[in-house]
């Protein structure tokens, strides 16, 4: 059977077993009418099913996870070659080979005569795996209900075991996601330490050319990994970013905090917030073939030689992505500030736009430092508007009318369906990553600390 | 606030030196105060402007991709063209693996034929002079429709013999030519159809012969590199709706667990502070550092298919639940401690006062915030490219473990082709399909909050 198959029988296991439990717990309470039940009967038939699927679906996947080596291992010591002269990535390819005839997708016709009793072999060993399975599944769940349903009786708490069982099953959905932060840190740990035991950390982080070669592994010319250009490149874009979206955005806030009746208010937020719901993919077009010729042109007419797709053509469409982003939060942050400290500073005779920049603002400015901050790491790790505009050149430059390069560019570039990472040229995606990953991590904590801080002072 | 104006103020003459001074500055101040506030209103003005420019221009680029030139032709089903023995028939006393040989080889006998010939057949009756360009008469219906006939002979064989009146799309190139997506006055090299298609097809338009149809193959066909006028979302809408299930189905229930863990269980010490900050940072971690881990834990340890929308699914899974986490942490927070306390008081187990009472208060912020969460992830690009969802498939797939597209990737590999006058219009168009989904998501999420919403 296959585990798709197994899966929909356990279900249906725990719908006869929580109907077992449920008539079970209601003929107790028949028998033994001066003794009350500790809990309700559907608690009784939650337990049966837990009972009767939850050991075998933990087999079931502990099987899953252990058996291809199990298997690998009993095949390899029935291969007649030696297996322990191969090396690492010869046997791989034996057993792809080996597996690939025996699922019928491999050619059978070049096929060594060990190779096809191998496939065979191989066949075998996964329907004995497959019925083992079905046959230990079927015990545990049969001594799981019976157990069970005969343990039923006025004492049993039912109700506090599930409750348990729920508890833990919760605790282990909180535990994926910090699982989901190690397993991020360790791969990319790991591919990085093999990726430096290519290039040496000092060439990657203080390079200056980015010239990564593809070539074939253990050739002398490796290319040149160089991580300034990208980095100057991101930088570059990010900061062209900032350039149109702070100034945009804080005003939004402004004026919609301040000045804008409650009307106006209600209509323009969503719209304009409308932006960030965009995906990104639509707006790397929209400057590729929008933006990216309409700057070109506007550049022409004043002179200047502007690419099409260039730093400037990226970062402005990325401003315009994080204008709702700096808008809506500084827009609560502004909201928070204390009615007092406005009241105050009019009191005094000072106009609104006073009041607003002499007062409002400093006070709120930490919290909009911190959307700034989180702005901007957004702006770092943004891919597919720089993707499409900015031009995918990396050269070191500070022009932002020429076409560069960034970081997540350069991962998209060296690692788009291959799952070959064994050249240092797809293992330096994720030593690019991970400087990605600590960049906007160091962005978003001092965002968080200083957003918090701020929120304490005024709470 | 009172505003001074110069109404009220007595004339010049009689005022002190010191009084003119006052009333001068608080005349700059005033003016200050307009501008800071034309400042306000324009920046605001101007944001609005870029979301109007936005979507008017993907619109106006789109929306004329969605009807496609296409050809009425009378199709002869020439039994002299579709000479193939009679379709066969599963005989009662016949094992299944019998039927389908002899069913395999009767469609490999249909897929001999030449459908071709079925097209430029009817098309000389149109085109007087076809019969001197054989080729160029070839070129003006897409090739993907020849595969149409032949399922259409496949489907029902009695249709040997027989005329029927179809609709084909015609080539890709001769849906830009008379949409005017291209200059009519360049010279004959730098034009993609020859000098005599180009009379033919203006005279077949004027007929009404050639007409501007709704192209139901953009949502109908999987993507094609050979016919291009034929490509469609099909695929890449199947891709996506796969990975929408392995999202709603995994990181949604995964979120409410967790978010009703921390929220409600967990004490508060060290550790659960160090779980919230990371789970806020999990929410801002680049979209593209997921990729890098879907491929490395996912494709590289647990050997995952590539291009699978299962992969993706898990990855934008991985990725959405920090969102949906904190949604529903502000919706249980949001709840009034007196529910929790009256259930308890009446005798509920925690367990029972939280599942029972709390949990359906929150549901529809815990929608809301799911509906965003899946949005969220239906627009992202970037992981998918690195677990090879960027590959070219040619079908639908048929189950969440086979190759497949997604909507925002087609968008990439769409506007990437090199027929530009053609796929631009046609990335626009996928990306309007995609911007209505995404907007009727958050309309939903919108419509939610609005009815359910309640005020402790």
């Amino acid at each position: 059977m296959s585990n798709l198959s197994l899966i929909l029988v356990l279900l249906l296991v725990m719908a006869l077993g929580y109907q077992f439990g449920l008539v079970r717990s209601r003929n107790v309470a028949k028998s033994q009418l001066n003794v009350p039940m500790h809990s309700r009967s559907h608690h009784y038939g939650m337990l049966v099913a837990l009972w009767a699927a939850l050991p075998a679906f933990i087999i079931l996947l502990l099987w899953l996870l252990l058996a291809p080596t199990v298997i690998n291992s009993m095949l390899l010591s029935a291969v007649p070659i030696d297996v322990t002269s191969l090396k690492a990535d010869e046997l791989r390819v034996m057993l792809q080979r080996i597996s690939n005839l025996a699922g019928n997708f491999g050619v059978v016709a070049d096929a060594e005569p060990w190779e096809r009793a191998a496939a065979v072999h191989l066949r075998q060993l996964k329907a004995n795996s497959t019925i083992v399975l079905s046959a230990l599944m079927a015990v545990i769940v049969a001594i799981g209900m019976l157990v069970s349903l005969y343990s039923i009786t006025p004492k049993l708490k039912a109700r506090q075991q599930i409750e348990r069982v729920v508890k833990v099953l919760l605790i282990l959905c909180s535990a994926v996601a910090v699982l989901t932060t190690i397993g991020i840190v360790l791969s990319m740990v790991g591919e990085t330490l093999k990726f430096f035991s290519y290039i040496p950390p000092t060439e990657f982080f203080f390079g200056t050319s980015w010239n990564p070669r593809f070539s074939t592994v253990g050739t002398q010319q490796q290319g040149s990994f160089g991580l300034l250009p990208l980095l100057a490149g991101t930088t570059l874009i990010a900061g062209i970013a900032m350039l149109v979206a702070i100034p945009l955005g804080l005003m939004v806030a402004v004026y919609l905090a301040e000045y804008a009746s409650l009307r106006f208010r209600n209509i323009a937020k969503p719209l304009i917030e409308v932006l960030a719901g965009i995906p990104t993919i639509v707006y790397g077009f929209f400057a590729l073939v929008s933006v990216g010729p309409f700057l070109r042109d506007l550049g022409a007419a004043l002179g200047l030689n502007i690419n099409a797709t260039s730093a400037l053509t990226a970062g402005v469409v990325m401003g315009i992505m994080i204008i709702p982003f700096i808008s809506s939060l500084s827009d609560d942050i502004l909201t928070q500030v204390p009615k007092a400290m406005r009241d105050g500073s009019l009191g005094l005779g000072a106009t609104k736009s006073e009041t607003i920049l002499k007062v409002v603002l400093p006070a709120a400015l930490p919290g909009i430092v911190g959307a700034v901050l989180l702005a901007a790491s957004r702006a770092i790790g943004e891919t597919m508007i720089v993707v499409l505009a900015a031009g995918n050149s990396p050269a070191l430059t500070a022009n932002p009318f020429e076409a560069v390069s960034t970081v997540t560019v350069t991962i998209v570039n060296q690692l788009t369906g291959d799952n070959d990472f064994s050249s240092p040229q797809s293992l330096v995606a994720f030593a690019l990553g991970l400087t990605l990953f600590v960049i906007t991590l160091l962005l978003n904590v001092m965002a968080l600390v200083i957003v918090r801080k701020y929120r304490e002072q005024y709470e | 606030m009172k505003i001074i104006t110069d109404k009220s103020i007595p004339h010049t003459a009689t005022l002190s030196l010191v009084q003119q001074k006052v009333i001068a500055s608080l005349r700059h101040r005033q003016r200050k105060e307009t501008w800071f506030r034309r400042l306000g209103y324009s920046a605001v003005l101007i944001s609005l402007a870029l979301v109007a420019i936005l979507f008017a221009n993907i619109f106006s680029k789109g929306l004329p991709a969605f009807w496609q030139s296409a050809i009425t032709l009378d199709i002869y089903f020439d039994p002299q063209i579709i000479a193939i023995s009679a379709k066969p028939e599963r005989r009662a006393d016949e094992l299944t693996a019998d039927y389908q040989q002899r069913f395999l080889a009767w469609q490999t006998e249909v897929g001999f034929i030449n459908f071709n010939r079925l097209i430029t057949d009817s098309l000389q009756k149109l085109v007087p002079d076809g019969t001197k360009h054989k080729r160029d008469l070839a070129r003006l219906v897409t090739s993907g429709e020849r595969f149409a006939l032949r399922d259409m002979v496949v489907a029902e064989p009695s249709i040997i013999g027989q005329t029927r009146r179809l609709n084909l799309l015609t080539d890709a190139n001769i849906d830009v030519w008379l949409k005017g997506n291209i200059d009519r006055s360049l010279p004959d090299e730098q034009q993609q159809l020859s000098a005599n298609m180009r009379d033919w097809v203006d005279a077949l338009a004027a007929n009404g012969v050639i007409k501007n149809r709704f192209s139901l193959a953009l949502f109908m066909n999987a993507d094609s590199r050979s016919s291009l006028a034929s490509a469609g979302l099909a695929g890449a809408f199947m891709g996506s709706f796969y990975m929408m299930l392995v999202v709603i189905f995994l990181a949604v229930p995964m979120a409410v667990g967790a978010a009703i863990y921390l929220e409600e269980f967990a004490p508060r010490n060290k550790l659960t502070d160090l779980v919230e900050v990371n789970i806020n940072n999990l929410a801002a971690v680049p979209s593209i550092v997921f990729g890098l881990l879907g491929a490395s834990v996912l494709i590289g340890w647990f050997n995952l298919p590539m291009s699978a929308p299962i992969v993706g699914g898990l990855v934008l899974s991985l990725m959405t639940l920090p969102t949906v986490i904190i949604a529903t942490r502000s919706t249980l927070k949001a709840i009034p401690p007196s529910i929790r306390q009256a259930a308890l008081g009446l005798g509920a187990s925690k367990m029972q006062s939280i599942f029972h009472h709390v949990l359906p208060l929150a549901i529809p912020g815990i929608l809301t915030g799911a509906i965003l969460g899946v949005a969220q992830a239906l627009g992202e690009t970037a992981p998918l490219l690195l677990i090879g969802m960027k590959s070219f498939v040619a079908s639908v797939p048929a189950s969440p473990l086979e190759q497949a597209s997604a909507l925002p990737v087609q968008i990439y590999l769409w506007q990437g082709n090199e027929l530009r006058n053609f796929f631009e219009a046609r990335t626009s168009a996928a990306i309007i399909v995609l911007l209505m989904m995404m907007l009727s998501l958050n309309g939903v999420a919108i419509w939610l909050r609005r009815k359910y919403q309640r005020h402790w």
